[in-house]
């Protein structure tokens, strides 16, 4: 009997990955998928500490797309290697903090690993569903080599929305594989693609706008250079970048910034970080809570408190009254006058 | 065997890649009882468990935590 051969595919949660599955399933080729998590992911859930988008559904659209197409998903945690990835871009960044054919490569050099490790169960080749010009950083006709020779994958990688604009890969050569079968589109229409989910019945998949993660939306990466311009150092930390996505995040002076949930949902969330951080909340009106990260000076409580009480009911009281919660320490009771709109400046906001 | 997995205060897909590693451990038959607090977890660890093959005996609610129940199949 024929040897089987099977393919490893790089799972996203959007359409192109999935059609790449698909495309290969038609052939009989079995498939499975991996999904990196680097921390950034866009996770309709972040959203969820929100109280306005408790509706939306709360689905990772990875998992979806593996049970649509009945393949196994296996989740990678690469929270800590990514860091090198977006610390050290050898290619640099996109219009963002995105160093997206960095990202890539890192990605489809550990599928080359998950492949060597899983080989002896038959796998021997990674599909992606990358489309040439597709995103003006990483999928261009001059990048796909790139991705292919730097993470090691070389010939075992195939394209199979595009691979009819490329080389025969292997698994092509080698007729595991019907080229003719496969797809030649090009640039950033995305009709063809959605052409193909018609034809193969899929809908109610997702389509994010941006891209795979946090770090191609501006306001993102903004908070992200700020927070290693206020520590003077590039190192973060999973709780960090989970913080970017919460609340309105201020930064009154260089040493500190507060983050300000922006309603209920949000604050039950930073309830969960007061064990870490020095926290402050009105105690005589409702409020938000506010963690501030940084080393602050406990001369400035008073101030960063009136910047909070600015975003509570007592935002027109003459006085509010404040808790600051130290992490180990007494609790202070504070009582200040809230800031007014216009004392609370434009360039504090991240 | 039955086990504990603490994935409180993990965002999705924390709990989940927690869970498939713990798994990956266990032998067929064994149960897992994971603790979490993201909503999101309601979801995503019970379709992991289908497309892996997994059965999940239980969702509940516990002290405020969600307690999702798997138990090892493949
Ligand atoms: S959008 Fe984010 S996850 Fe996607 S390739 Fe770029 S850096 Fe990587």
């Amino acid at each position: 009997m024929e040897e089987q051969h099977k393919a490893v595919a790089l799972i996203s949660g959007g359409l192109d990955s999935m059609l790449a599955v698909k495309v290969l399933q038609e052939q009989g080729i079995e498939v499975e998928g991996i999904n990196f998590y680097t921390g950034f992911c866009v996770e309709g859930h972040t959203h969820a500490i929100r109280n306005k988008d408790k509706d939306k559904q709360k689905r990772n659209n990875a998992l979806w797309v593996a049970e649509q197409l009945g393949i196994k998903l296996h989740i990678v945690d690469v929270i800590q290697e990514y860091k090198d990835v977006l610390l050290n871009p050898k290619h640099g960044y996109g219009a963002n903090m995105n160093p997206c054919l960095d990202c890539k490569i890192f990605m489809v050099n550990k599928a080359v690993e998950w492949v060597k490790e899983n080989h002896k169960n038959g796998f021997d080749f990674i599909i992606t569903g990358e489309v040439i010009g597709q995103r003006p950083m990483s999928q261009r006709k001059q990048t796909m080599p790139i991705v292919a020779a730097e993470s090691g994958a070389d010939d075992i990688l195939l394209r199979p929305l595009c691979a009819k604009n490329l080389p025969a890969t292997k698994p092509e050569l080698e007729g595991w594989v019907d080229r003719e079968k496969l797809h030649d589109f090009s640039g950033r229409s995305r009709k063809p693609q959605m052409a193909l989910a018609k034809k193969y019945g899929f809908t109610d998949y997702a389509s994010p706008a941006g891209g795979c993660c946090f770090l191609t939306d501006k306001n993102y990466s903004d908070k992200l250079v700020d927070l290693w311009k206020g520590r003077g150092s590039r190192e973060y930390e999973m709780d960090d970048i989970m913080l970017l996505k919460v609340g309105r995040h201020l930064r009154p002076k260089g040493e500190y910034k507060l983050i300000i949930a922006r309603d209920a949902g949000e604050s039950k969330y930073l309830e969960g970080y007061r064990k870490q951080y020095t926290s402050i909340q009105a105690t005589s009106h409702n409020g938000p809570l506010a963690l501030i990260d940084g080393d602050i000076d406990p001369e400035d409580y008073s101030h960063a408190a009136s910047i909070v009480a600015r975003y509570g009911q007592g935002r027109d009281a003459d006085e509010v009254e404040v808790l600051v919660s130290i992490p180990n320490q007494e609790k202070q009771n504070l009582k200040v006058q809230p800031l007014s709109s216009e004392q609370v400046l434009e360039d504090w906001h991240i | 065997m039955r086990y504990e997995l603490d994935a409180r205060r993990m965002l999705c897909p924390m709990p989940v890649i927690k869970a498939q590693n713990k798994i990956k451990d266990l032998a067929v038959g064994d149960i897992l009882d994971i603790f979490c607090t993201d909503p999101g977890a309601l979801n995503d660890i019970p379709a992991w468990a289908r497309i892996n093959g997994h059965v999940v005996l239980e969702t509940s609610e516990q002290d405020g935590d969600i307690v999702v129940t798997v138990q090892v199949n493949e």
